[in-house]
């Protein structure tokens, strides 16, 4: 599947606005963290896991989705919500545990929750893969449209929610796609270390499913090989495994020394940062010009500026609000 | 609670379980079941018995030994808009799923701050007492109802089993609904014939989170659950043939939990002996005490008193577990030690 110019420049929009959307958040998140950093404090508390690097496969998968599907995300899950069209602003307000967040604070970045687009996260690795077969299992038992996508790392494949979740998706032929997002670390273990073969496509044929494994984290192979998976799932041929070589330009979480990446390692992967990467590409072969990109990243800051603004702006949530929300209104 | 309740029916849980699910499915098409053996077998304890001829095996789905794929297929079924039941064959197998249960199932509302809602029913069999062994007789009540997030059920018997049930399939919230094996009617188990009574065959719901007094006395409160209901309703015949009074109160429902009914009883009794086929430490029988104590220790004449199951795995062989396992007589005797 060839992404058309709007599908190229959806995607490199979603890219951008993810990206900008965490270096402003990296930012703040410093801030009432140094000269010593504890995690605590400063008005983004609590552990902060970047995507960064990551943005092609949020972009490449969801430009096949509409609101109307379902994704169930990661703990590293911002630019999987941005490019799932989750609300900016109740996201941003989220992250800063206030009021107007999606949960007015309860939930944190490891839990957003955007119901009108059925996007949701998690922080329990391979958590999501069950509810996505749910879900998915609820369109197909209605006679509704729509395809569930479980985005995961590669250190989840190891677990074993995702195996029982790839059964019953094969078992009863449900409308799912797993997309195992390869960033070759978990925290600090590497794939060589924690997986006893190199490609997780692979494990797809136990199952009796189509694998798929997408070297370079290109962003248009990534929209070809999901675009036919999620194909073959709206018209009833049931799931997909998807493996994505990506990038983690950041470490496992803010505050990661890093020590355990290979000399050089970072470095390398910044010089294939996937944006300007992808603007080069777009044009050098006539996509679109630099005033085009440059507009769109413009707009994307903005759109960014705005969340950001809102979510400073916003009201923290009454103590007592923890009280409620344990049970349904 | 509404109810019929004019004929003369008497069903077993098993049966007033499967009635109903039967009723609602018949109503509400986003009802659907899910487990192991609840298919062709009718669920091992016989609660789901009948259905998958009537709806079929898309609403009736037999699944794969994958308690943590379905129980979180269930969580996201039920936040796309379908109700689902899902059956747990043994609250002791909720070492393998409870990430499904605790941290998925149970904390979605909260975490999305009540933007999704999760009405789903998780059903599990507990309890012993028919030398199954350490992994499959535990009952595990204070283990579910110490997690935020779920609403916990337990039925005495067939009219509140099938209203409990009916209730929970109507809530917008999950609800744990622990069937005690000892009372299911099922005969290879032994059942409790006092859990097989009267149970309208029109719909109706038992409310979640309103205990019962079975009992009325004076002297002391008796508070259990399930299989807990039925020792105490025995320890208070042989209590009167003392001329002891005792008060039965049946909590129906661990969360909520209707601690008002409690704490009246006692306010009136001065005693309180608690019930509980769960572990002691910890638990549902410490959680009653205090509840009572933290309210007002004045109304008690005695230091309340609890009769569960002892910190230990259960054992096998049937003189060992008969001797962990709360009965009358042991009631009887926490009577007595109380006066």
């Amino acid at each position: 599947m060839t992404p058309s110019k709007d599908q190229i420049l959806w995607m490199y929009r979603n890219m951008v606005t993810s990206r900008r959307f965490e270096e402003i958040i990296e930012e703040i998140y410093m801030e009432g963290k140094t000269p010593a950093f504890n995690m605590a404090n400063g008005p983004i508390p609590g552990e902060m896991h970047l995507s960064n690097g990551q943005e092609p496969v949020a972009v490449g998968v969801c430009a096949h989705l509409n609101a109307d599907d379902i994704v169930t995300a990661t703990h590293r899950p911002h630019h999987q919500a941005i490019a799932k069209g989750v609300n900016l602003n109740k996201m941003a307000a989220e992250i800063f545990g206030k009021s107007s967040g999606f949960s007015g604070g309860r939930g944190g970045h490891m839990h957003i929750f955007d119901p009108d687009v059925n996007f949701a996260c998690s922080g329990i690795v391979a958590q999501g893969c069950g509810p996505a077969c749910g879900a998915a299992l609820s369109r197909q038992m209605q006679n509704k449209p729509g395809v569930a996508v479980s985005f995961l790392g590669e250190g989840a494949v190891n677990q074993g929610a995702f195996h029982e979740a790839m059964n019953l998706a094969a078992l009863w032929k449900l409308p799912v796609i797993f997309v195992v997002e390869d960033n070759a670390w978990g925290i600090s273990v590497s794939k060589e270390a924690s997986t006893a073969v190199p490609r997780n496509d692979v494990r797809a044929a136990a199952y009796g499913m189509p694998g798929h494994f997408i070297e370079n984290n290109d962003p248009y192979a990534i929209f070809d090989v999901a675009g036919e998976a999620i194909k073959r799932a709206r018209e009833g041929g049931g799931p997909s495994l998807i493996e994505i070589e990506t990038y983690r330009l950041a470490g496992h979480f803010m505050g990661d020394a890093e020590g355990y990446r290979p000399e050089g390692e970072k470095e390398a992967l910044i010089e294939k940062d996937p944006i300007p990467a992808m603007r080069a590409r777009i044009l050098s072969d006539g996509t679109a010009s630099a005033a085009e990109l440059d507009a769109i990243e413009t707009e994307s800051q903005s759109k960014v500026n705005e969340a950001i603004a809102f979510a400073r702006q916003s009201e923290l949530a009454a103590d007592t609000d923890a009280l409620t929300s344990v049970f349904a209104a | 609670m509404s109810s019929n309740g004019t004929n003369e029916r008497k069903l077993t849980i098993a049966r007033a379980m499967a009635e109903s699910i039967q009723q609602e499915m018949q109503i509400n098409e986003r009802v659907f079941v899910m487990g192991e053996d609840i298919g062709e077998l009718g669920g091992v304890f016989g609660n789901t018995r009948g259905l998958l001829e009537e709806f079929g095996k898309s609403r009736i789905r037999d699944t794969p030994i994958s308690e943590t794929a379905f129980i979180s297929a269930a969580v996201g079924a039920a936040q796309d808009g379908m109700r689902p039941v899902v059956e747990l064959m043994f609250a002791d197998f909720f070492g393998v799923c409870f990430d499904a249960i605790y941290n998925l199932m149970a904390k979605n509302i909260y975490f999305s701050g009540g933007g999704v809602s999760v009405p789903m029913v998780l059903m599990t069999s507990t309890g012993g007492g028919y030398s199954d062994g350490g992994q499959h007789s535990q009952c595990l009540y204070g283990s579910f109802a110490h997690l935020p997030g779920m609403k916990v059920v337990s039925p005495s018997n067939a009219f509140d089993a099938k209203g409990l049930m009916t209730a929970a399939m109507r809530d917008d919230s999950p609800v744990v609904y622990m069937f005690h094996k000892g009372l299911q009617g099922m005969g290879w188990l032994g059942t409790e014939a006092g859990a097989t009574v009267n149970t309208p065959e029109s719909d109706y719901t038992v409310e979640i989170g309103k205990a019962k007094v079975l009992r009325e006395g004076t002297d002391v409160t008796l508070v259990g659950l399930a299989m807990g209901v039925h020792n105490a309703l025995k320890a208070a015949d042989q209590l009167a043939k003392e001329d002891v009074s005792a008060e039965v109160i049946d909590l129906v429902s661990l969360v909520p939990l209707d601690r008002e009914t409690i704490i009246n009883s006692v306010a009136k009794t001065g005693r309180l002996i608690v019930v509980d086929e769960d572990y002691q430490s910890y638990g549902v029988s410490g959680e009653i005490i205090t509840t009572v104590c933290e309210h007002d220790i004045s109304k008690l004449k005695a230091a309340p008193k609890r009769v569960a199951y002892p910190d230990v795995p259960i054992p096998f062989a049937r003189n060992m577990e008969q001797f962990c396992l709360p009965n009358p007589d042991k009631i009887v005797a926490a009577y007595q030690a109380m006066v």
